[in-house]
């Protein structure tokens, strides 16, 4: 593989026609319907380019990477790393050291708790945290303050003005919600954050589907994502850290790749990245995200941001429609996520009669227990949104949500 | 009637249902049915815990036989107890400790009992088979 394997294209994909294609799977039949894939908040489907990937690997180019001599290993290690090379340029991080790959963003977030703050530190996070933005710091035994949610969903930024203080030693936020959709004022939050002098990690696992972004933009000091939810593959994403921060960090996991030099006495660390990179990594899931990047780079992003909010706008207005549905997050800004409660209706059977009729959506509480409690609820049903996503499915959707409230009710 | 027959009986009215829609409508006016569980035994002690759906069982000796009372938050969940129910309860407990209910299988409704349903069935018939095994050897 050589070094411009990654590039972009030179004509933007702007036509959800053509970008179905690329999607095999979604040609697939669900109990005898054309599947209508709305769980992509959990996952997104991956397009015919990254499964490639994944095969040319181990067809053409499999072997440990980082250490081998022979031409198999530094063909893989040079695929690896143009692999990193690709998300550092696609989130435009300042070094490509400072992405460290992880098995996705829940890694990236407990690396930080590791090896970041200490016990009794004082993190702050909010109340539309999924658990894997949670349980880390309750791992690490920091002392935990929660930002209010607002009854629409909204951060109660009031809330996190009066908890954020000089004291804090990191905010931990979510860029989107997972169950809400809602987009967070992160620029507002870091602004506030570092003219306190504290540091800021942002969950972007729901972001970086639907938003591209700029890590120097937003001066955002760690940023936690993962492949599987940006068209790429499962157990592979990473954690964007500031070099200086990574730097001053222990390693996380002690192991092969991450040492410098190892005896009995002392062992040195290796240098960044791979100082957070303990044994061998998921090295064709890692080749594969980069291919996944090179396809969010052939896309026309001010289409698929526009495509998706219709998408969002349309599904929100039709099902508002509809007798007894309430909308569970109804924020200003929101991105890819309609999540929503039925009067007399429980969120396993609607996700069990839509099934039936070809229609994957997510029910139950989101990983988001909290949230759920905060909103006096056990679940949501969430239908989320991706480009491939088309106003047919939506209608369809619709259609089914009807037939099967009549069933239930 | 034996498990047996009432498995049959079950097997012979979802033969009847040519589409899902039918066999749903069936599995919910089931849901509808089923005799709730005292209020008594609704408790965190007799809940069986899924991610999604909860489930609440109780069992009671009768002779040699073993009755069962459940009642779940979701309906379509429900109308699989009642099948359940309709199948194991008020039978020999020595019987039911070894019964391998393939019934739910033969008549399409597997993947309810795949351990990523997170409905708490899985949990809940290992429960009633707990039960069973314990009142058969007179634990």
């Amino acid at each position: 593989m050589n070094e411009n394997c990654f590039d972009t294209p030179a004509t933007l994909k702007n036509s959800v026609h053509d970008i179905r294609k690329d999607f095999p799977i979604l040609n697939t039949q669900v109990n005898g319907k054309n599947l209508v894939y709305f769980d992509n908040g959990a996952s997104s489907q991956k397009p015919q380019a990254v499964i490639d990937s994944i095969s040319n690997y181990y067809s053409t180019m499999h072997a440990n990477i980082h250490r081998g001599v022979h031409t198999l290993s530094q063909r893989a290690t040079q695929a690896y790393e143009d692999a990193r090379v690709a998300v550092q340029t696609y989130f435009n991080a300042a070094h490509s050291e400072e992405i460290i790959i992880t098995r996705g963003t829940t890694e990236a977030i407990n690396l930080v708790a590791h090896s970041f703050v200490k016990k009794g530190d004082e993190v702050l996070i909010s109340g539309m945290e999924h658990h894997s933005n949670i349980v880390p710091w309750q791992l690490a035994e920091v002392n935990l303050k929660v930002v209010k949610v607002k009854d629409n969903g909204e951060l109660d930024m009031d809330d996190f003005k009066s908890k954020l203080s000089a004291n804090t030693k990191l905010v931990a936020i979510t860029h989107v919600s997972n169950t809400l959709g809602t987009i967070n004022p992160v620029e507002e939050i870091i602004a506030l954050a570092h003219q306190l002098g504290v540091k800021v990690l942002l969950d972007g696992a729901q972001a970086v589907p639907h938003i591209k972004v700029d890590v120097q933009k937003l001066d955002c000091d760690f940023y936690a994502f993962s492949a599987h939810k940006m068209y790429g593959p499962t157990g592979i994403g990473a954690l964007y850290g500031k070099k200086d921060l990574l730097n001053a960090m222990p390693p996380y996991q002690g192991g092969g790749d991450m040492i410098k030099q190892v005896t009995f006495e002392k062992t040195t660390y290796n240098d960044l990245p791979h100082k957070f990179e303990a044994g061998t990594p998921a090295i064709s899931e890692g080749i594969a995200f980069g291919a996944a990047i090179s396809y969010l780079n052939g896309i026309d992003w001010t289409w698929a941001a526009q495509h998706e909010h219709e998408l969002l706008a349309y599904a929100t207005e039709e099902i508002k429609k509809i007798e007894g549905v309430k909308i569970i997050g109804e924020a200003v800004h929101k991105a890819g996520v309609l999540s929503f409660v039925i009067e007399g209706v429980h969120h396993y059977d609607l996700g069990t009669l839509l099934d039936q009729m070809g229609i994957a959506i997510r029910t139950g509480h989101h990983c988001t227990e909290p949230l759920m409690q905060r909103f006096g609820i056990t679940g949501t049903a969430r239908a989320s949104f991706a480009i491939y996503n088309t106003k047919e499915e939506v209608q369809i959707f619709i259609d089914a949500l009807k037939r099967a409230i009549k069933m239930l009710k | 009637m034996t498990i047996a027959e009432n498995e049959k009986e079950i097997i012979e009215d979802f033969a009847l249902f040519s589409d899902w829609e039918d066999k749903y409508e069936y599995i919910i006016s089931l849901g509808r049915e089923l005799p709730l569980i005292s209020d008594q035994y609704k408790t965190e002690d007799h809940l069986v815990r899924g991610c999604q759906s909860r489930v609440w069982l109780h069992a009671d000796k009768k002779g040699d036989n073993i009755v069962f009372t459940a009642d779940s938050d979701a309906i379509i969940t429900k109308g699989i107890i009642a099948m359940l129910i309709k199948v194991l309860s008020d039978q020999p407990a020595a019987e039911v400790a070894k019964n391998d209910l393939k019934f739910i299988d033969t008549i399409g409704l597997k993947e309810h009992l795949s351990p990523n349903r997170s409905n708490g069935l899985v949990s809940m018939i290992e429960k009633m088979k707990l039960y069973a095994h314990a009142f058969s050897s007179g634990i």
